[in-house]
């Protein structure tokens, strides 16, 4: 019998987020947990480095809310639509009291870094920033010869967030998570992680788990806590259950072009809020109900009994 | 959306009808968001019907029901071939060398195919900050074949880009195949940018070279809006215009809303 790590999002967050860490809120383009973001937000936390291959709308809200001082990243942009205002105006010096250090890798070099860190490696090679000026911008970029004298390759160093937050389809209370549709680097990030708060959609059963294993990302093992939250990765989306919200991310952009614009979204949709439920309330049941997707199910394997 | 008539077509249509005919015979393609993307899921129509899409995102062989919206768009994952970690797919599929064609854009490009897209002005005080490498910097490295699709401009086609996020041709062919054979890179660096005015290949001493001009540029045009005197083919050609049924897909099946197209 394993111990249930069900918490709410405003305990996860108080418990297990703490000023000045380095947070990793990952999900490429898909699962990407804006309910976390808006808590820590509500929570005031400070001098957080946020870590993440692409910082889009929520990282633009976290550090317009001032709760960061750092980022790591490698593609800084509102996917698809164009670029972050938040973000630009403090790396383009408009907000001078509100400096942000950046950290800059390649896709590869990020990811890279996570399974450093997963692997309790002192770097990762890669075939990368070669004849580029990204290792003249961040010296950790660093070339190395190879051992068995058979050339050059860059090395990144190891990333070890002191919290990770994934959001993911399915948990079991004892933080066994099941994702499908894109995998980003989450189970890398996790298991770099010192502390892991995975978000999900649906609760469900052990043995809803051990049915589908190979479905399993994170093993409850390396999970500290494991927040119910529906509709917790909006306006990004969850393969199967909602589509991304594209009007969000359409109306981000002039929102984001203006601090006093971005501050009052703020006040409106995250402080004045309590958590996600109110926010999905708020959003209204029809436009939600608008990202359902239609039905697409796996076929079904057949794992046998061995007994 | 009205009938297709002959004539009748965007810059923007120009560019992906002529980056897909560029795709004839290729095998596997790293896709990117927009223009690349219709341009590639039109290749697969009428020039590549083998063509496997490969998305950053993670995905190999993807058979986008819609036109995807970002790069991690759900519905390239829903009927594909293989979803599999950033780590395989930077690792196994690029970094492995199955990577055919890795289309990049850019927001400077020299005449040697060396594209910026991280900042304008200097990296500690940009003036603009711009989205920064993403893949692009190993896609230029590892994918077979780098095509460039952009438009001209004499911003976007400088003499010296402020920064260098993902190499091309360096300093010129002879550099470029000397490091790339002693570092052992799989690519072969840019072979084709396809801009809104016509297309390039990169000649021997590995610069840009006007191969063709889209109907209704010309060579005034192209010089007004390249920053440094831009080498011409002696046997200059013109890109056939969209022929009809080219068009058809791309107004009815790839871009409905006319979202990258107009």
């Amino acid at each position: 019998m394993t111990t249930s790590k069900i918490a709410s999002m405003r305990d996860a967050i108080a418990g297990l987020v703490r000023d000045g860490d380095a947070v990793a809120i990952e999900g490429f383009t898909h699962l990407i947990c804006f309910a976390a973001g808006h808590e820590i937000i509500r929570q005031r936390k400070r001098d957080l480095t946020l870590c993440r291959l692409t910082p889009d709308v929520i990282y633009d809200q976290m550090i317009a809310a001032g709760v960061a001082r750092k980022l790591v990243f490698s593609w800084l942009g509102n996917p698809g639509v164009g670029g972050l205002g938040a973000i630009r105006r403090r790396v383009e010096g408009a907000i001078p009291e509100q400096p942000l250090e950046l950290e800059e890798y390649s896709h590869f070099g990020m990811v890279a870094r996570y399974t450093a860190g997963a692997m309790n490696l002192p770097f990762f090679p890669l075939r990368s920033y070669f004849e580029t000026d990204l290792p003249v911008a961040n010296p950790l970029i660093r070339p190395i010869d190879s051992p068995y004298g058979d050339g050059t390759v860059y090395a990144v160093p190891p990333l070890r967030p002191d919290v990770a937050i994934v959001h993911a389809q399915r948990a079991s209370a004892a933080g066994d998570t099941q994702v499908w549709g894109l995998l980003g680097c989450q189970k890398e990030a996790a298991f770099a992680a010192d502390r892991v708060i995975v978000v999900v959609e649906e609760l469900v059963s052990e043995d809803v788990i051990r049915a589908d294993p190979n479905r399993t990302i994170i093993p409850g093992l390396i999970v500290d806590a494991v927040v119910v939250e529906p509709w917790g990765a909006h306006p990004s989306y969850v393969q199967g259950a909602y589509d991304r919200d594209n009007r969000f991310y359409l109306d981000w952009d002039p929102i984001s072009r203006d601090e006093a614009l971005t501050q009052a979204w703020l006040r409106e949709w995250v402080h004045e809020l309590d958590g996600r439920a109110a926010y999905a309330e708020k959003l209204g049941s029809e436009r939600l109900a608008g990202l359902r997707p239609g039905p697409a199910p796996s076929g079904s394997v057949d794992y046998g009994a061995y007994r | 959306m009205s009938a297709v008539e002959a004539g009748a077509f965007s810059k923007s249509e120009m560019m992906i009808v002529a980056a897909a005919r560029a795709l004839e015979g290729q095998r596997v393609c790293f896709v990117g968001v927009g223009l690349p993307n219709i341009a590639v899921n039109l290749a697969k129509r009428i020039v590549a019907p083998d063509l496997e899409l490969v998305y950053e995102a993670g995905v190999f062989g993807a058979r986008p029901a819609r036109l995807p919206l970002s790069i991690g768009d759900p519905t390239i994952v829903t009927g594909s071939t293989a979803v599999v970690s950033m780590l395989e797919l930077f690792g196994y599929y690029l970094q492995g060398g199955l990577i055919d064609v890795g289309f990049l854009g850019a927001a400077q490009i020299d005449r040697f195919g060396n594209i910026n897209t991280t900042v304008i002005g200097e990296y500690a005080h940009p003036t603009t900050r711009l989205p920064g490498s993403g893949g692009a910097c190993e896609i230029a490295i590892n994918a077979r074949q780098v095509f460039v699709i952009m438009r001209q401009s004499r911003r976007s086609f400088v003499e010296r880009i402020d920064f260098r996020t993902s190499p091309g041709n360096l300093g010129g062919a002879e550099q470029a195949e000397r490091i790339r054979r002693e570092g052992g890179w799989l690519g072969r660096g840019p072979s084709i940018v396809v801009t809104d005015m016509g297309l390039y290949r990169f000649d021997e001493t590995g610069e840009m070279r006007l191969e063709a001009l889209h109907p209704g540029a010309t060579i005034e045009d192209v010089r007004d809006t390249i920053g440094w005197d831009v080498k011409i083919a002696d046997d200059l050609g013109v890109t056939p215009a969209p022929t009809a049924d080219e068009l058809r897909l791309i107004r009815e099946e790839l871009d409905p809303e006319g979202v990258y197209t107009k």
